[in-house]
């Protein structure tokens, strides 16, 4: 019997660790799915640059099993030497609850886990079956390329594209063959000319026109519940889509283009005429997105306080838009307000058609909704009457 | 950090010899012991699992993880691991030098001896490494056989009991001979429930003595529902029964934790002083040492708490002493026979607690900090939860009790627990635990009716 031994062997292909690892990670996004109306709509994922780490609690991962009340005990610890009753050792973090915090950490009742990931990780998670619904394949469109590569040499073309090295060279080689190896009396045939080739795209276009109420009726939480909608929205088509090209329009009694930043950072006031906003969509769609080669997304986000005289001009505008797009999505801010107040909302109800869809949003939580409602495969179904 | 080199390992492998030797000459009498050099993922796996080889489960996973992400993050380094087997079975981490090394086996030297020497030890199984090997691959089966899903779902909620097992329940159950045989649940049974409560008042029958009543309240929980579990499967009973031996087995190195780290500790100290070190390796030596050694402001460090009161037991009752401590102690009679006013003094012990944001020490009382540390230690951080009936209001819903000793429950965490246990039982679970002293709180699950708390 031996008493002591020593070894090294290969552990290359082991990895249990890793399939359990990669079983929790999968939980772990499971459980992010079950919260994402809470997390869409999380304030410090909006106002951030896109780059940052975004911190979830996961509840339904823990570990649950019956324990003591961990904030009620004292806990034992150890000074240096010299310590008094009084003495502050160590500090949590203002806000932190009985069992909120980190998972590693410390601290007594601090141990439900967090899971980091990207605003991009979670993109993923919540565009994963969206997609813009109706989306048709409309006539072609020709993308010419701006670049444009020389490819072949020719003996003709216009004298802009001469190839000077090409063409000393042909002369200096005739010259030659006749016994004089230099450059002089050109003739026609040395003459070379670069030829060019046009890169040509060919794609399905879509354009959405996000269309926002910034006016003085708009409060803190219809702004945010709207540029929320809209962030995840610009990500969504900006991930799935290539050029999907999104325009942006601020109306309050006037409606202007905007450029994205001015879209999601200025704040306006005065009162609402949503008709400005449909007229001047109905204008770009004119004026460059034809709706023969276009498939065109119109979203309008408001608390629904419009002028009671632009009504009637908006639902005529409306129809009109409706017609030349492949959905036109409402989206209605109302917290703690009565349905009846709202004025717009009624008079697109009155619009029968199956490309307009609505949504009222009187919480955080409804944004993310939202989104499914407008891009999710339910939208597909609506569409598709 | 590189891969120690053939010739290193031969280095090694005579520090080894050294370590034993030194270590035999001053009393230790380990298991045959066989080291292991394996590369940081695999020991960090091994740390997270408890054991190479156990069964699949994300709660491993997770644990991986926290185990994987520390290590990368340089916050922490396993700087052993040994397993109680005979022969015993240790880990060396690849990327240490050979002075870290031949520290470890040291340290795992008295490991070695303490798990072949202590009392606590002597019923644990010294084959567990192959056991749970088979186990994992009797669970795979049933992944393969019942889905996936279904098998991590009852390992959700077998895990979540898995610290309520009795170390010292028998195999077989005491029930006198003369007790019918278990009554078969039937559909109708809710139907008379009513009238036996009523049969039961009455005094000329005397009330029914269930097999699914234990004689006396058991605190094998685990045992007590594989063995009556009106719904389980047998395979089902099988993964409890699993999990519930695993358990058995860990349980002595929960109860043991200050102790044999601290006899670990002594160990290492006075084995390394005896060996032949360079100047060099003195100083490695000696700041390892105190980084292991490192007393925390908000946590116990077992290694250090055990580690001085060896000490201090070795001055007051000589060398030999601490050998029958090794052999007779765990964590709680260890503190309850040793711990004393000096030492709760000179360690600077203390009871902090949060006020505000802040973490304040509230206590400096020597008994006030024994009792908590006898409170924290030895498995008693797990609620006592005994099983007082299985078949209550003679419907088969199982009846459970904490065993109160003045400290409440998280009872948010008890209803979630509750709902794995039903899980398991398929009845309406109770639990009888208290608001405080003086008040008797009974909790109930059951899917259809949700929580409830009766007072």
């Amino acid at each position: 019997m031996f008493s002591i031994s020593l070894t090294r062997d290969d552990w290359s292909l082991h990895r249990k660790g890793a399939i359990d690892q990669a079983r929790h990670m999968q939980k772990v996004k499971e459980a992010i799915k079950q919260n994402l109306a809470d997390i869409v709509s999380e304030q410090s994922i909006i106002t951030s640059d896109g780059k940052k780490l975004v911190r979830v609690p996961i509840r339904t991962l823990e570990e649950y099993r019956f324990r003591f009340d961990p904030n009620s005990y004292p806990q034992v610890g150890q000074g240096e030497g010299g310590s008094k009753v009084g003495d502050v050792i160590g500090r949590v973090g203002p806000g932190q609850g009985p069992g909120q915090g980190k998972q590693a950490g410390d601290q007594p009742g601090i141990d439900y886990y967090e899971a980091e990931l990207t605003v991009e990780e979670l993109g993923q998670l919540i565009f994963e079956d969206l997609e813009l619904p109706n989306l048709e394949e409309k006539r072609l469109r020709e993308l010419e390329s701006e670049a444009v590569r020389f490819t072949d040499i020719r003996k003709h073309g216009p004298f802009a594209n001469l190839d000077k090295k090409r063409t000393i060279r042909e002369n200096i080689k005739r010259n030659a063959k006749r016994g004089n190896p230099r450059f002089g009396e050109l003739k026609n045939d040395d003459l070379r000319f670069k030829t060019w080739e046009r890169d040509v795209k060919r794609e399905s276009n879509a354009v959405v026109i996000a269309m926002m109420d910034v006016s003085g009726s708009m409060g803190t939480f219809e702004k945010y519940i709207s540029r929320a909608f809209y962030y995840w929205m610009v990500r969504f088509l900006r991930t799935r889509y290539d050029h999907v090209e999104i325009r942006f329009i601020a109306h309050h009694t006037e409606a202007k283009e905007v450029t994205e930043e001015e879209f999601f950072t200025r704040g306006e006031s005065g009162g609402t005429r949503a008709s400005s906003a449909y007229q001047l969509a109905l204008q770009m769609i004119e004026e460059r997105f034809d709706p023969e080669s276009w498939n065109i997304y119109p979203f309008h986000f408001s608390d629904g306080d419009n002028w009671p005289s632009d009504n009637d001009l908006c639902r005529r505008l409306a129809e009109q838009l409706i017609e030349r797009s492949n959905q036109f999505g409402y989206g209605e801010i109302r917290q703690g307000r009565y349905a009846y107040q709202s004025t717009l909302m009624h008079t697109l109800e009155r619009i029968n058609s199956p490309k307009l869809v609505t949504v009222t949003i009187s919480d955080k939580t409804d944004v993310y909704p939202a989104l499914r409602r407008f891009f999710g495969p339910e939208a597909r179904e609506v569409a598709r009457v | 950090m590189s891969k120690m080199t053939p010739a290193q390992l031969a280095q090694l492998e005579a520090r080894i010899a050294e370590v034993w030797e030194v270590g035999t000459r001053l009393g230790l009498r380990p298991f045959p012991t066989h080291f292991e050099v394996v590369p940081a993922t695999v020991m960090y796996e091994i740390g997270a699992y408890g054991m190479p080889g156990r069964f699949s489960h994300w709660t491993h996973g997770k644990a991986y993880q926290v185990q994987k992400t520390l290590y990368d993050y340089g916050l922490s380094k396993i700087y052993e691991l040994v397993i109680n087997a005979n022969p015993c079975h240790a880990f060396l981490l690849d990327t240490n030098t050979v002075l870290q090394n031949t520290l470890v086996v040291a340290h795992v030297m008295a490991h070695s001896d303490f798990f072949a020497n202590n009392a606590y030890f002597a019923r644990t199984s010294r084959r567990m490494l192959d056991t749970v090997s088979l186990n994992a691959e009797r669970i795979e089966r049933y992944e393969f056989e019942h889905g996936e899903a279904e098998v991590e779902r009852l390992l959700d909620a077998v895990l979540s009991i898995q610290e309520h097992v009795d170390l010292y329940a028998s195999e077989e159950e005491d029930e006198p001979a003369d007790t019918p045989p278990a009554r078969q649940p039937k559909p109708y049974d809710d139907l008379w429930r009513y009238d036996r409560s009523a049969e039961r008042r009455s005094p000329e029958s005397p009330p029914r003595r269930s097999r699914r009543r234990p004689a006396e309240p058991s605190r094998d929980l685990l045992g007590f529902i594989r063995d009556h579990s009106p719904i389980l499967d047998d395979w089902e009973r099988d993964v409890v029964s699993i999990v519930r031996a695993e358990m058995q087995y860990f349980i002595p190195q929960i109860q043991t934790k200050v102790l044999n780290e601290g006899w670990a500790s002594y160990w290492h100290a006075r084995i390394m002083r005896e060996l032949d070190l360079s100047a060099d390796e003195h100083l490695e030596f000696a700041r390892l040492h105190a980084a292991i050694l490192q007393p925390s402001p908000r946590r116990l460090n077992p290694y250090y708490l055990g580690y001085q009161m060896l000490l201090d037991i070795e001055r007051r009752h000589g060398e030999r002493h601490l050998f029958e401590v090794r052999e007779v102690e765990n964590d709680i009679s260890l503190i309850r026979n040793y711990l004393t006013r000096e030492l709760v003094d000179e360690l600077d012990l203390y009871l902090y607690e949060r006020q505000g944001d802040e973490l304040v020490i509230v206590d400096k009382d020597w008994e006030a900090v024994r009792e908590r540390l006898i409170g924290e230690l030895g498995g008693n951080q797990t609620p006592v939860i005994l099983v007082e009936d299985g078949d209550y209001e003679g419907n088969l819903e199982l009846y459970l009790r904490h065993s109160w000793d003045g400290r409440k429950l998280d009872l948010d965490w008890a209803e979630k627990t509750m709902e794995h246990i039903y899980r398991l039982w398929g009845r309406r679970v109770w639990l009888e635990t208290r608001a405080d002293d003086e008040s008797r709180l009974v909790l109930s699950y059951h899917p259809r009716e949700g929580h409830k708390q009766h007072r």
